[in-house]
């Protein structure tokens, strides 16, 4: 077991530092690609960590990329630039803390709705306050960051979530989160302090998330409410997700991966009908792979080794 | 339901599961098939992204699309470009940036690094513009903005020079009419009530903050001042209560649905101040479309010098080239077409593809366009329209009065007719 820990640790850390080097080949649209990937990569896996073991789905993706996108907008040219990443996690962390308590008590779909709606709220109350105290609706981004930098910046959050990942399964956090998962009501019984477990999960993930945002906006010079809070990115988020399998801590990125891409490949053959060929997509996916990549290749490797693997993975 | 039963169920919802995939799968390879459409032709290679889905594609599909295709289909059927001694015809790469700022930065990506297009086109409004500011002037593009109102612009074009801001500066906007609102009360065609209203937006929020100082500086008295959110579907409340204020100027900085949606709600409170003056939208050719001889009087940002012939002649060029006859917006659309052929002539002068010799020239040249002789001043033009208002069914400009084609303004506004 310590021997398989340190060979796929070694494996990581060659594959990071082989990942490390894309910026060095000089293409500026491979870098944006892989930022995308990266992008999209930490969002699905901050979204799984919490909505794979406890199943609820989330659709506050874009709140907490926002807040994090918006905390620059404000503070970006003002403080040094950790300052401000530090200023945007705790933003995160306070808004997901506030958040949870409050609403991890609800189950099933008016979390998912209450979730949705959390984006509307947060985006109004911003536009609220740029309308009526700071009088300027939009603000500037210009800090010294090349996309370079926003890459490796993301490479190590990458790294950081699958570390944090695979940390919280080991503790006992992630095994009372499983709990939770199965049946909510027998963890309690259990004597498992499910709101704890819950809010906890829900803040580290809405934390990444929050850095996620921050991270990006000096990409885009301009920020307004409308651009940093767009909910498309909590519905690709959720579908690379569960594409991937959000039930594992690297399914996701079996989702982002090719999901990125292929938006990629199709904004770029069939710009006019990009919308279109993309629900077809889902439709097969959602008929095809219900259990998403990571519950395929489970099953390949089940009937290909045996049930004994099964149950020795499981 | 007896187990007996649950497999040959099973049996069927896989078999109906498959049927109903492979049905999907039919669907997608016959729309594919439709849109495959076989490019021909090099040589100049011109790129952009453009707002075709999302919040933007009203705006993108009025005033920047028909005009680049208009512009590509000219050009092409005058045998395209000229580069030295011969002409070359332009050859069209474009995306969609679905209305989103990340998007539109790595489809420019695309165009530099892996279609390697030889000029760009810009993206349709102020955020998208900004957005992709800092990718055209790390790799040296051209960056024509035509639909982006930023005050910013000044301070832009000095960070980027290779970006030229026709459109001006919202503070510039809210000055011209708060001049030509003093000139009127000069001239005792209006008195000094003064009631605004603005969209709780980017462009509401940048007008209203310029004009709120500007008016009361010129000592009108601002006797309602009030912001509404994006997207409001009830506007009668807000009229009224304006109505009871008997203003003699109505400002709203509106976005189009709601410029039409207060203009209606004026017309039936029977809101009719000396002046009625409306934001983005009001030089809609669909604004007369809903509005007809009710139009008449209004202003609104924006305005063209409706009477020069080379403004007409390129509104009818627009009516014969767009699918369905439309005719382009009072405003940007000119703007958006005389960048085109700023970048024509510039390319055309230097000869060949030498982006950095383009943007100098740009810089530095003085361009024959449908909106008259431009010369530019620090990226920026020296002259734009800021007020039109509707005269006869057409949107002339009025402000700023020293623009060559200035008409003066009707006012008081004639009162509104049943339609």
């Amino acid at each position: 077991m310590t021997a398989r820990v340190a060979g796929f640790g070694a494996a990581a850390l060659t594959a990071l530092a082989l990942l490390a080097l894309v910026p060095r080949l000089g293409n500026a649209y491979y870098l944006a690609l892989a930022i995308s990937l990266l992008q999209y990569t930490v969002l699905a896996t901050a979204w799984g960590m919490f909505s794979g073991p406890t199943r609820y789905v989330s659709l506050a993706t874009t709140a907490f990329f926002g807040v994090g996108a918006y905390t620059v907008a404000v503070l970006g040219e003002i403080l040094p630039w950790p300052l401000v990443l530090l200023i945007a996690a705790a933003l995160g962390a306070i808004v997901a803390g506030i958040v949870g308590l409050s609403t991890l008590r609800l189950s099933g779909v008016y979390f998912v709705i209450f979730t949705f709606g959390l984006t509307e709220l947060i985006r109004q109350l911003v536009v609220w306050f740029e309308v009526n105290k700071s009088r300027v609706l939009g603000r500037y981004v210009f800090v010294d960051i090349t996309q370079a930098d926003i890459y490796w910046q993301l490479l190590a959050l990458t790294a950081a979530v699958f570390l944090l990942g695979w940390l919280i399964a080991r503790s006992r956090l992630g095994f009372a989160l499983r709990v939770i998962g199965e049946d909510e009501t027998v963890a309690k019984h259990c004597g498992i302090n499910t709101t704890f477990a819950k809010v906890a999960l829900f803040t580290i993930s809405a934390t990444v998330m929050t850095l996620v945002g921050a991270i990006m906006a000096p990409r885009w010079t301009y920020i307004e409410p409308s651009i940093a809070f767009n909910s498309m990115i909590s519905f690709q988020v959720l579908i690379m997700a569960l594409l991937g399998g959000a039930h594992r801590l690297w399914g996701p990125v079996l989702g982002a991966v090719p999901l990125t891409l292929l938006f990629e490949l199709l904004s770029a053959r069939f710009p006019n009908t990009f919308t279109i060929i993309l629900g077809c997509i889902f439709l097969l996916i959602v008929y095809m792979l219900p259990r998403g990549v990571a519950g395929l290749l489970e099953k390949l490797s089940t009937t290909a080794g045996g049930k004994t693997r099964q149950r020795a993975t499981a | 339901m007896a187990p007996v039963d649950a497999p040959w169920e099973d049996k069927m919802t896989t078999f109906l599961t498959r049927r109903t995939a492979l049905l999907a799968a039919a669907t997608c390879a016959a729309t594919l098939g439709l849109t495959a459409i076989a490019e021909a032709q090099t040589s100049i290679k011109i790129g952009y992204a453009i707002s075709r889905t999302g919040p933007n594609t009203g705006g993108a599909a009025v005033t920047t699309i028909p005009n680049y295709e208009l512009w590509v289909k000219e050009v092409n059927a005058a045998g395209g470009i000229k580069l030295g001694d011969k002409r070359v015809p332009i050859e069209v790469v474009q995306y969609d940036d679905r209305s989103n700022a990340e998007e539109a930065v790595r489809a420019l990506e695309r165009l530099i690094n892996q279609d390697k297009v030889d000029f760009i086109l810009p993206p349709w409004g102020t955020g998208l513009n900004l957005a992709v500011g800092p990718t055209l002037n790390r790799e040296g593009y051209p960056h024509l903005a035509a639909t982006a109102v930023t005050d910013r612009a000044p301070e832009l074009a000095k960070r980027w020079p290779n970006s030229f801001w026709l459109l001006g500066t919202s503070a510039d906007a809210a000055k011209t009419l708060v001049e030509l609102l003093n000139k009127l009360r000069d001239e005792k065609k209006i008195g000094d009530t003064v009631a605004m209203v603005s969209i709780a937006d980017g462009f509401g929020i940048d007008l209203s903050s310029a004009a709120r100082p500007a008016l009361t500086n010129a000592k009108f008295k601002l006797a309602y001042d009030k912001s509404y959110p994006i997207g409001t579907q009830d506007l009668a409340p807000i009229v009224n209560e304006i109505k009871a204020l008997n203003p003699d100027v109505f400002i709203a900085f509106s976005y189009p649905p709601d410029t039409l949606a207060l203009t209606e709600q004026s017309r039936i409170a029977g809101l009719n101040p000396k002046v009625f003056y409306t934001g983005v939208g009001t030089a809609f050719p669909l604004y007369r479309q809903k509005f007809g001889k009710n139009t008449e009087g209004v202003m609104g940002i924006g305005g063209w010098s409706g009477d020069s012939p080379a403004i007409k002649d390129y509104l009818a060029r627009h009516k014969a080239a767009a699918a369905n006859g439309a005719e382009p917006d009072r405003w940007a659309s000119a703007v958006t077409y005389a960048s085109l052929q700023m970048l024509q002539q510039a390319i055309e002068r230097v000869g060949k593809i030498d982006r950095a010799a383009v943007i100098k020239d740009l810089q530095t040249g003085t361009f024959d366009t449908v909106i008259g002789k431009v010369k530019l001043e620090n990226n920026m033009p020296t002259r734009y329209w800021w007020v039109g208002q509707w005269q006869g069914g057409e949107f002339y400009g009025i402000a700023p009065a020293k623009n060559e084609g200035a008409r003066t303004a009707i006012v008081p506004k004639p009162a509104w007719v049943a339609p």
